[in-house]
């Protein structure tokens, strides 16, 4: 393996100095037709990547060059990629409307606790399923299983339900006379991520799961030997092993709490919490109150909203890159 | 003596582990079986909220609401049928199409960090509001903002049949079948929608071709094995286990972020209309769950499970 990909990237000299050698010596030419395999292997490898990374990429790229261009450039059919007349009005407006550093502040302070809780519990459910012997283990994750593969609209309205009338086993309208409203707060999330049913909790218990499946069980059993409780054991030496997983459940958590939609018209979660929420509505917002009635110009805003959004959330996952695909990789996220 | 002991150090064990699942056991409770009781409940009723406590009453009304979705409602068969079309097309593309760049992402060469974390850009990228937005940025790269009225105007297949005319005509002409053209025209076109929702299983397949042994692939190849028959002899059983996960999450996927979930969604906040946008939800997900288990029945029956 490690030779081929040393052939692969042989320079072109070599090539036709190969070439040359050939011509001379034709005993040499079933490896030349192989390396010319290689190297048009390699050359049609790097033109997918290539090309797929720019799909990917060109959205991002188009918007970045909307939200620099001015109102000249907009209009100008010659400007490509670089803006003629590159400005920061867009993104002093486009913070300005969606009050973008306390709402930002806001939603990392209510992703972060939700993702710490997600880790919390479902690797403390993940360790039970993984560690412990008892009946009925099976039937039980397999309702595990159901919960990942049920779509969540099936259940949204009981879920609006039960929070729009809180009222747990009847103690709040003993103690109030009546049920709690949850609607329009960050409540309903925290209650629901803390049980264990929050955005995608399914699948974290089934990644933690597999993780701790993996591990090597005389670790516990030393701790067990050395007079180590169980929590004991759990917190400060199973969690600590299990760092790939936990890294990738964060990013993974993290990520699409910060862009969960669903969840958040669902509860009416304030929009000063939720910034996936204020994007939606910026461009109406700069439209109405900036009298902005250009819709090109009011997508140039839209744009530099949408990179500031997206801006946190690619960086923390650019320190994490690393850490996390490695962590995939070893957490055996797959059975 | 030590027998008994031995049974209660046992029975402290699985204590310990229902004390371990209890608050997800709990929530799966309250939040699921509940939930999905009560579903069934509102789909075969008529329900009136109070104005004032929140309160709701349940007037029973039998099938009403699935004869009104299914023979009455304007819309409700047609995305429904759109929905499922969508994701009968997405599911294989998905599966070979991050099966194949998770083989290209696996091997060596420089620059890989960087390609991988580009690839894994559209989980994050892939937000309800964000990606629509995305979309209409996307075609600003063909030039110009002016142009993008342009590229709206005409509509996407227009667009296709005109670039790529000639391509087709000599598809045609060489005899392929219609339809399957029609459908790697529309995989072409939907290149887009299926990169951005392939993150995630290109991750599982990464994970399942790593753990996939070396020494079968040196097997393979003291036996002189080519690279396609490697690939279909080693690669593809090795990995089958994984694809099942790899089709169960993207239907599931697809399913909730279908037009369908739109559909209820805005009958039930939007008009009120709570039984029948329960019946939405029911229908959609029976029809959901009913496509899981034929195509991973179809999937479990070929699969070759290593261990």
């Amino acid at each position: 393996m490690n030779k081929a990909s040393a052939k692969n990237v042989r320079s072109v000299k070599h090539y036709v100095e190969m070439a040359r050698e050939t011509l001379q010596n034709p005993d040499k030419t079933k490896s030349f037709l192989n390396d010319i395999k290689n190297f048009v292997l390699l050359i049609g490898r790097i033109a997918i990547l290539v090309g797929v990374s720019y799909v990917i990429l060109s959205p991002v790229i188009g918007m970045l060059v909307n939200s620099f261009s001015s109102n000249k450039d907009a209009y100008n059919p010659m400007v490509f990629v670089l803006p003629e007349f590159p400005t920061l009005e867009r993104y002093s407006l486009a913070i300005l409307r969606m009050d973008y550093f306390p709402t930002i502040a806001k939603d990392l302070l209510y992703s972060g606790t939700i993702t710490l809780l997600q880790l919390l519990v479902c690797s403390m459910v993940g360790y039970g399923f993984a560690r412990f012997q008892f009946p009925g283990k099976s039937i039980l994750f397999g309702c595990v299983v159901v919960m990942i593969v049920i779509p969540t609209h099936t259940i949204m309205l009981p879920l609006y339900m039960t929070f729009r009338q809180f009222d747990p086993l009847g103690i709040v309208s003993l103690i109030t006379g009546g049920s709690v409203n949850l609607m329009g707060t960050v409540i309903p999330m925290y209650i629901m991520t803390l049980l264990g049913c929050g955005v995608r909790s399914g699948l974290y218990i089934y990644i933690f799961n597999q993780f701790f499946r993996g591990l090597p069980k005389e670790i516990e059993e030393a701790a067990l030997v050395d007079g180590c409780g169980v929590w004991y054991t759990y917190f400060r030496i199973m969690l600590v092993n299990a760092m790939p997983s936990v890294i990738t459940v964060a990013v993974f958590s993290l990520v699409w709490q910060f862009n969960d939609t669903f969840y958040a018209q669902l509860f009416l979660i304030s929009e000063n919490v939720v910034i996936s929420k204020k994007i939606a509505t910026l461009q109406s917002v700069i439209a109405n109150q900036d009298k902005i009635l250009d819709q090109p110009i009011q997508e140039l805003y839209r744009d530099a909203g949408i990179i500031l959004v997206l801006l946190p959330i690619v960086i923390i996952y650019l320190i994490l890159q690393k850490n996390f695909i490695e962590g995939v990789e070893r957490s055996g996220i797959v059975g | 003596m030590k027998n008994r002991k031995k049974l209660t150090l046992l029975q402290k064990r699985s204590l310990m582990g229902y004390l371990f699942i209890a608050p997800w056991f709990v929530g799966f409770l309250v939040f699921y079986v509940r939930s999905i009781f009560q579903t069934g409940q509102f789909a075969l009723s008529e329900l009136t909220m109070d104005t004032v406590g929140g309160g709701y009453q349940l007037t029973f009304v039998g099938l009403e609401n699935f004869r009104y979705a299914l023979f009455a409602h304007a819309s409700f068969k047609q995305v429904l049928t759109t929905s499922v079309v969508n994701m009968l097309i997405d599911v294989p593309l998905i599966t070979f199409f991050s099966l194949f760049m998770a083989m290209l992402l696996n091997k060596k060469f420089p620059g890989r960090g960087l390609v991988r974390a580009i690839f894994f850009l559209p989980i994050i990228l892939a937000s309800g509001a964000i990606s629509e937005a995305m979309e209409m940025s996307a075609t600003v790269m063909n030039g110009g903002i002016s142009n993008q009225a342009a590229e709206t105007a005409a509509s996407a297949g227009q667009t296709i049949a005109f670039s790529v005319d000639y391509l087709i005509n000599m598809f045609t002409s060489l005899g392929l079948p219609a339809s399957l053209l029609d459908y790697i025209i529309e995989a072409v076109a939907r290149i887009n929608d299926i990169i951005a929702a392939s993150g995630v299983q290109i991750i599982l397949f990464i994970a399942a071709l790593q753990s996939i042994p070396g020494s079968m692939y040196e097997v393979a190849k003291i036996e002189g094995a080519t690279g396609y028959e490697t690939f279909w002899k080693v690669t593809f059983p090795m990995v089958m286990p994984h694809i099942i996960t790899c089709v169960v999450y993207t239907i599931v996927d697809s399913f909730t972020e279908s037009e369908v979930v739109d559909l209820a969604y805005k009958t039930a906040f939007d008009e009120f209309n709570y039984g029948l946008s329960s019946v939405f939800s029911l229908v959609s997900t029976v029809i959901a769950c009913i496509i899981l288990v034929v195509i991973c029945g179809a999937i479990q029956k070929r699969t070759f499970y290593y261990n």
